[in-house]
């Protein structure tokens, strides 16, 4: 049997498990559609959440972006889970106390206006709208690798299989799909890396064996790859640089990460506060599995390609270009890798051009620059069962495990998108009269709604999709994440300070972003060039998340402290949010 | 009125055992992983500093541990002033 049916066959059968989940877990209400009926388990909503959290980004990006560059991207490792701190102490059990539906609703509750409430509907939106995009040509980009259709067909097949699930199901299908989702994608993950574990440093248990021997030389595995490393002129894996951008570009990640709305509504879900503080533990639980992997598939496969480049080690000769290895050809092919004998000599020059004294080693042994020309980091993950020359199986698994974490994220969002416009806009705004089952139905209409907006998006993705990822978590951080937060911490915050806080992040956040990238991201509009030297206290625009959220808390107290206080039936609800007891009556009030 | 005195020394409780998670949730992150990573160089730990090692794992793990135990002890503040969900 030939790969592609192999891989064929395990996403089919996978397909087919999330189709059986969705007709199981049907939603009969609007309960059920928001919120699963808020009757998930915490350790179940905990694998869910890592599930939706854990993007085709996570999956399959990440340790490839730590690969090439070490410690600096360790940013992404703290940064992408000490957000989960945050969320379980600052934001969590209080939304889950609140007891509603969707983030602009609290906001809208709280702040007891319908201004307000829009102003975060449409942060909401912009914020998994961008996010989405990433997750829908990722799942194209995942079946025409592994599948071998068009990235069109495989966008088209990725939504009517959310659309079976995320329609019928809402809440409830995503939830129990996404536990399968996860299943599938941690697993995916795992094993080519337990392997790769085993061949290098004989530890089963990648995270161990990151600081590990490396059998073949006898000394720690990070000490072989700095050495390699150095010797070819590139940065040592374990070196620093910039600390203060490094934190500044971690707390952005933490704050964006608490800040954003999908993952805060799957603690809506769980029955009790208690459960909801739980919940948080085990979603971190989840994702650790993962994240503490990354870090040595990432110095793994980076040592794996430093010694196949260089098998007789740094003074001998490089690989020979008919020697390389098989999956070196297979890539070769997608052009996400390439190799070009520039000085004709039949063997295979990798190192570093612009490092010191390489300019010297080269001239004096007859290479004419780096000779691996192309090596696109996503290919780390995706070619690691080859690498480690796993069953095809193996390599067929990974195949379900990226299109599952991007499926599992983009039905979070999808669901975060329509809650907002049935919930929000519709029932809220347009006509609160809408029976119950009126609004299932509507509910049910923004889904498949927002489902064809991302295909659409996904099938024409902006030019600067890749840009607004920035923009997702700056304005997660700069508007929702301080608002929700001094709606729980600050009795006296008023609709003013409020409304003023979230514009005043919003604003700064797209400003400082449109200055340095071009006005919505148009190359060439920028007022700037996007470099250190123009930078407000040289703070690149990836980085400006805290910034904007700063400014969000200053103005809202600011203005706040100038305005009238709140009601007293406000202040009693910020009272009762604090408070655990009642949480299941607030339902039904 | 006794009720209400209970609830704030509650919220009062719940602020201090967040602080106390967040100045160490802050320490290990942006302290030990980061900004004090080069005091800390001469600690190895395989192959490499203990900086280096809070930075691709320690963070992750002590952040673990923090969740965990906010929520034990939180629900059991919850019990102790009567405000748990029973």
């Amino acid at each position: 049997m030939d790969q592609t049916t192999l891989n064929i066959i395990v996403v089919g059968l996978s397909f087919a498990l999330y189709f059986g989940i969705a007709i199981w877990a049907r939603a009969g209400s609007t309960s059920e559609f928001y919120a699963a009926g808020q009757g998930v388990n915490p350790v179940v909503n905990g694998m869910a959440t890592a599930a939706d959290w854990m993007s085709a980004a996570s999956f399959i990006s990440m340790a490839g972006l730590i690969a090439f560059v070490g410690y600096n991207n360790s940013t992404f490792l703290m940064g992408w889970t000490g957000g989960y701190v945050l969320m379980a102490m600052l934001l969590a059990p209080y939304l889950r106390k609140f007891g509603k539906y969707t983030v602009p609703e609290f906001v809208g509750d709280r702040f007891y206006s319908q201004t307000a409430r829009i102003v975060a509907v449409i942060s909401l939106i912009v914020i998994s709208v961008t996010y989405v995009i990433g997750q829908m040509t990722g799942a194209g980009v995942a079946f025409s690798r592994f599948l071998e259709v068009s990235s069109t067909t495989g966008l088209w097949i990725a939504s009517a299989t959310v659309f079976v699930y995320a329609v019928l199901g809402g809440m409830k299908g995503i939830t129990y799909t996404q536990v399968a989702q996860y299943i599938v994608l941690i697993t995916a993950y795992t094993i080519p890396a337990v392997f790769i574990s085993l061949q290098l440093t004989g530890n089963p248990i990648p995270g161990l064996g990151l600081f590990s021997e490396h059998t073949a030389t006898g000394q720690p595995l990070l000490v072989t790859l700095d050495g390699l490393l150095t010797d070819l002129g590139f940065t040592a894996y374990t070196t620093g640089s910039s600390p203060w951008l490094m934190a500044l570009f971690t707390l952005s990640l933490m704050i964006g990460t608490a800040g954003l709305p999908h993952v805060i509504i799957r603690f809506f879900t769980v029955p009790k506060v208690a459960d909801a503080r739980w919940s948080a533990g085990w979603a971190l639980v989840f994702i650790a599995l993962l994240y503490l992997t990354a870090p040595a598939v990432g110095a793994m496969a980076r040592l794996n390609i430093m010694t196949t480049m260089w098998p007789n080690g740094v003074e001998g000769e490089p690989v020979a270009q008919a020697d390389l290895p098989d999956w070196f050809n297979t890539w070769q092919v997608t052009g996400l890798l390439g190799v070009e004998d520039k000085n004709g000599d039949g063997l295979i020059q990798y190192y570093n051009e612009n490092g010191a004294g390489m300019a010297e080693m080269a001239a004096e042994r007859g290479w004419a620059g780096n000779e691996l020309v192309t090596f696109n980091r996503d290919i780390l993950v995706l070619a690691n069962p080859e690498i480690a020359q796993l069953p095809g199986w193996v390599i067929a698994l990974i195949a379900a495990g990226g299109l599952a974490a991007a499926l599992s994220t983009a039905a979070g969002l999808l669901l975060a998108i329509s809650s907002a416009i049935s919930h929000d806009l519709i029932k809220s705004v347009i006509n609160p009269n809408i029976t119950e089952k009126g609004e299932l139905l509507a509910a049910r209409i923004s889904m498949a709604g927002a489902i064809l907006l991302a295909t659409y998006l996904g099938l024409n993705p902006p030019g600067f999709a890749a840009q607004t990822v920035a923009l997702a978590f700056g304005l997660a951080a700069a508007s929702l994440f301080p608002v929700l937060m001094m709606g729980i911490f600050s009795k006296r915050m008023n609709a003013e300070g409020a409304i003023a806080g979230m514009l005043a992040g919003l604003i700064a956040t797209c400003l400082y972003l449109f200055t340095y990238l071009g006005w919505f991201f148009v190359a060439g509009t920028n007022m700037l060039p996007n470099n250190a030297d123009n930078w407000l206290f040289g703070i690149p625009p990836t980085h400006f998340g805290p910034i904007g959220a700063a400014l969000n808390f200053a103005v809202a107290f600011a203005v706040s402290s100038m305005t009238k206080e709140p009601p007293k039936e406000i202040q009693d609800l910020v009272e009762s949010v604090r408070i655990p007891r009642g949480a299941g009556a607030a339902m039904n009030k | 009125m006794a009720e209400k005195a209970k609830n704030s020394e509650y919220w009062a409780a719940n602020i201090r055992l967040v602080t106390i998670c967040l100045v160490i949730w802050a320490f290990c992150s942006y302290g030990l992983a980061i900004l004090f990573r080069p005091m800390l160089s001469g600690i190895a730990v395989g192959g490499t500093d203990l900086g280096f090692w809070f930075a691709q794992q320690g963070s992750i793990l002590v952040f673990l541990v923090l969740i965990f135990f906010y929520a034990a002890r939180m629900n059991k503040l919850d019990k102790e002033y009567g405000v748990d969900e029973e």
